[in-house]
């Protein structure tokens, strides 16, 4: 019975890093760079919510939407202002460098407004357990609420992708960025779309990530966000279905083995798991593979 | 045309040779005058491991052209191979200077095996795959130190990856590494002189290594991957030569980092990705594939945040604010355009132009 708590506890944690990995894997399918930002994005949701429902008394619905806002903003801004000017330049490090820049920017202001101490996070979910089998299985609120969530976003995203305007125009940039301008696609502005829902994306990530585990310091984004990252790679990169199976198998495998093998080698071996999958599927389970041209 | 042309690889050289030397005279000398603080003192050490790594993470990032995030697991395992030798070998070894040079050795090898280990199947991937793998490294080196416990006793060493008791030392036993608790007590082998020397050997080994035959190959592998197959170049061999230098050479970084504290712990701060990311952000900030430039940036970031001290709190969102800038800057393509405009030497053409 403890197995399958802990599998549910796995799909639970692995929900919130697919959602975070839709962001990555969105920016880097449309961008072809590495958001190293995006966890401090999900911090800055974190806190946004912190300070509007803990701190102010706000109703959490309003904080939620408060905290989407914020981050739908800073998404924006953050590539007008340091991706932007670089996309043409010389070296892709170039981006790469500035989004450390940035992330190292985020968590210090975090850090200046908030102070260093761990906050208490108070989970917004008012949604009571679910007990099954003579109350040996407890599914608590956080995890149908990151489920739901998590299926509901992957239904949403896969229909706005294929079925919507904006969407094919945000398929057409990430095949064929000049072509895609030839046919009259506002480069430019797809591009802030794309930031903008992957920040989104972020913030209900901080939102559902603080309830299940309620501490809140300025570095809480840095860790989850390179490991949706690693699910995102794992899944296969631009990949949408991919961001899913990565952060649930990445969500199952740490749970597991934190629960049967080491707590303390966990992230190692989720580490390793990726680099044996990558080793034989180089561009990851549903990546596409590119052949390379003379 | 050819004999200019090594004269002026030579030239360059010796000025970062000479760069370096200066920077060494000039801090002994304001050390002797006693007008470096004790802060600034302790920071020499450190500077020297940071520029380094910078220079070694160079030769994989800027001249093999491969984009590696786990420099820091290299240099971790460079300290701890090294501490762990010192360690042992203390009472047997009384010369400071022969053991501290065997435990740069073997961190060194020991690093460079590493890397030509994980090397070997990790190449194979490009860009941004290779990227995430060697993170990856990183921090399965990183959380593996953490839960290893190797004690000594007479009846020889003893290992473990659960707990020191379960070492079963005999009561002379000494545990030597101690988990998440580290190497504690490794003699303070390192100092500012030898930083230095091991920086100029470093530089005398990656710039041969960069102008000599096998450089050329490791370049051309970087321009062109396939150009380079069709002529004849083995690839394999190549990539794996640069990146088991690099890694090597930050193990050398990693023994002079860890003789240079009396705890040695691996921490997400000073072996984690931060760490290989900053040396990044040295590398990239210095200019990809400029060896001089990664000294200059490993140095100059290195000091900012302690120079910006006195502004307390707001030193590092500071020193963020500068990295975005210093980037824009430096590889925004209209900035470029905008600074080629208004430099120096256009002003100069226009003004005759009019004339």
């Amino acid at each position: 019975m403890s197995f399958i708590s802990y599998l549910i506890n796995g799909i639970s944690l692995g929900s919130v890093y697919a959602i975070i990995a839709l962001g990555y894997t969105m920016v880097y399918g449309i961008a072809k760079m590495l958001n190293f930002a995006h966890g401090d994005v999900i911090m800055v949701g974190g806190f946004t919510i912190f300070f509007a429902v803990s701190m102010q008394g706000l109703p959490p619905a309003l904080g939620i939407l408060l905290a989407v806002i914020l981050c739908t903003l800073l998404g924006i801004t953050i590539e007008y202002i340091a991706y932007r000017p670089l996309r043409q330049a010389a070296s892709s490090l170039a981006v790469l460098i500035t989004a450390i820049g940035v992330s190292y920017l985020l968590q210090n202001l975090a850090l200046l407004i908030f102070g260093a101490n761990t906050k208490a996070f108070t989970s917004v979910v008012t949604i009571p357990a679910i007990k099954l089998a003579d109350e040996q299985i407890i599914i608590s609120g956080e995890t149908i609420v990151t489920i739901i969530s998590c299926i509901v976003i992957m239904i949403g995203l896969t229909l706005f992708v294929n079925k919507t305007k904006a969407g094919q125009a945000m398929l057409a940039v990430s095949e064929d960025k000049g072509a895609a301008q030839l046919m009259g696609i506002n480069v430019n502005a797809t591009i802030s779309l794309t930031f903008a829902i992957g920040s989104a994306l972020a913030a209900i990530a901080g939102m559902l990530l603080c309830s299940a585990y309620p501490s809140l310091t300025p570095y809480t984004g840095s860790m989850p966000g390179i490991k949706a990252f690693v699910a995102a790679v794992f899944g296969g990169i631009g990949s949408i279905p991919g961001a899913l199976i990565g952060g649930i198998v990445l969500g199952i495998i740490e749970i597991l083995s934190k629960a049967y093998i080491s707590s303390q080698m966990a992230d190692a071996i989720v580490f390793m798991v990726l680099i044996i999958v990558l080793l034989v599927k180089p561009t990851g389970i549903l990546g596409k593979k590119i052949q390379e041209k003379v | 045309m050819k004999k200019r042309n090594i004269s002026k690889n030579v030239k360059d050289n010796i000025i970062t040779y000479g760069i370096v030397i200066v920077a060494y005279i000039v801090i002994q000398i304001l050390i002797s005058a006693g007008s470096l603080s004790s802060l600034m003192q302790g920071l020499l050490v450190p500077l020297c491991v940071y520029v380094i790594l910078a220079v070694s993470l160079n030769l994989t990032v800027g001249i093999l052209g491969e984009l590696s995030l786990g420099h820091a697991g290299f240099m971790c395992v460079g300290a701890f191979t090294g501490a762990f030798f010192s360690r042992c070998m203390e009472n047997v070894i009384t010369i400071d200077l022969i053991r501290f040079i065997l435990a740069l050795i073997i961190g060194a090898v020991c690093a460079g095996v590493i890397g030509f280990l994980i090397g070997m199947p990790v190449l194979r991937l490009r860009g941004d795959y290779l990227a995430i793998v060697t993170l990856a490294f990183g921090e399965i080196i990183k959380n593996i130190v953490n839960v290893l416990y190797i004690g000594k006793d007479s009846r020889g060493f003893h290992f473990s990856m659960k707990d020191s008791i379960s070492l079963g030392l005999e009561t002379d036993g000494d545990v030597i590494i101690n988990g998440a608790q580290g190497i504690t007590g490794t003699p303070k082998d390192s100092n500012f002189t030898i930083g230095v020397i091991l920086i100029l050997i470093t530089l005398f080994i990656v710039l041969n290594l960069i102008h000599s035959r096998d450089g050329r190959a490791i370049m051309s592998i970087r321009d062109n991957l396939i150009a380079a197959e069709s002529i004849g170049i083995n690839i394999t061999k190549y990539k794996l030569m640069a990146f088991s230098i690099s890694a090597a050479l930050a193990g050398v970084a990693g023994v002079l980092y860890s003789h240079n504290l009396n705890s040695l712990m691996a921490t997400p701060k000073n072996f984690g990705y931060n760490m290989s990311i900053m040396i990044l952000v040295f590398v990239v900030l210095g200019g990809i594939g400029n060896i001089r430039g990664s000294i200059i940036a490993a140095v100059v970031l290195t000091l900012l945040p302690e120079l910006l001290r006195g502004l307390s709190n707001y030193r590092m969102l500071i020193y963020a604010i500068v990295l975005i800038v210093m980037m824009l800057f430096n590889w925004s393509p209209k900035l470029i355009e905008l600074r080629k405009r208004f430099s120096v030497k256009c002003l100069i053409g226009r003004s005759k132009e009019v004339q």
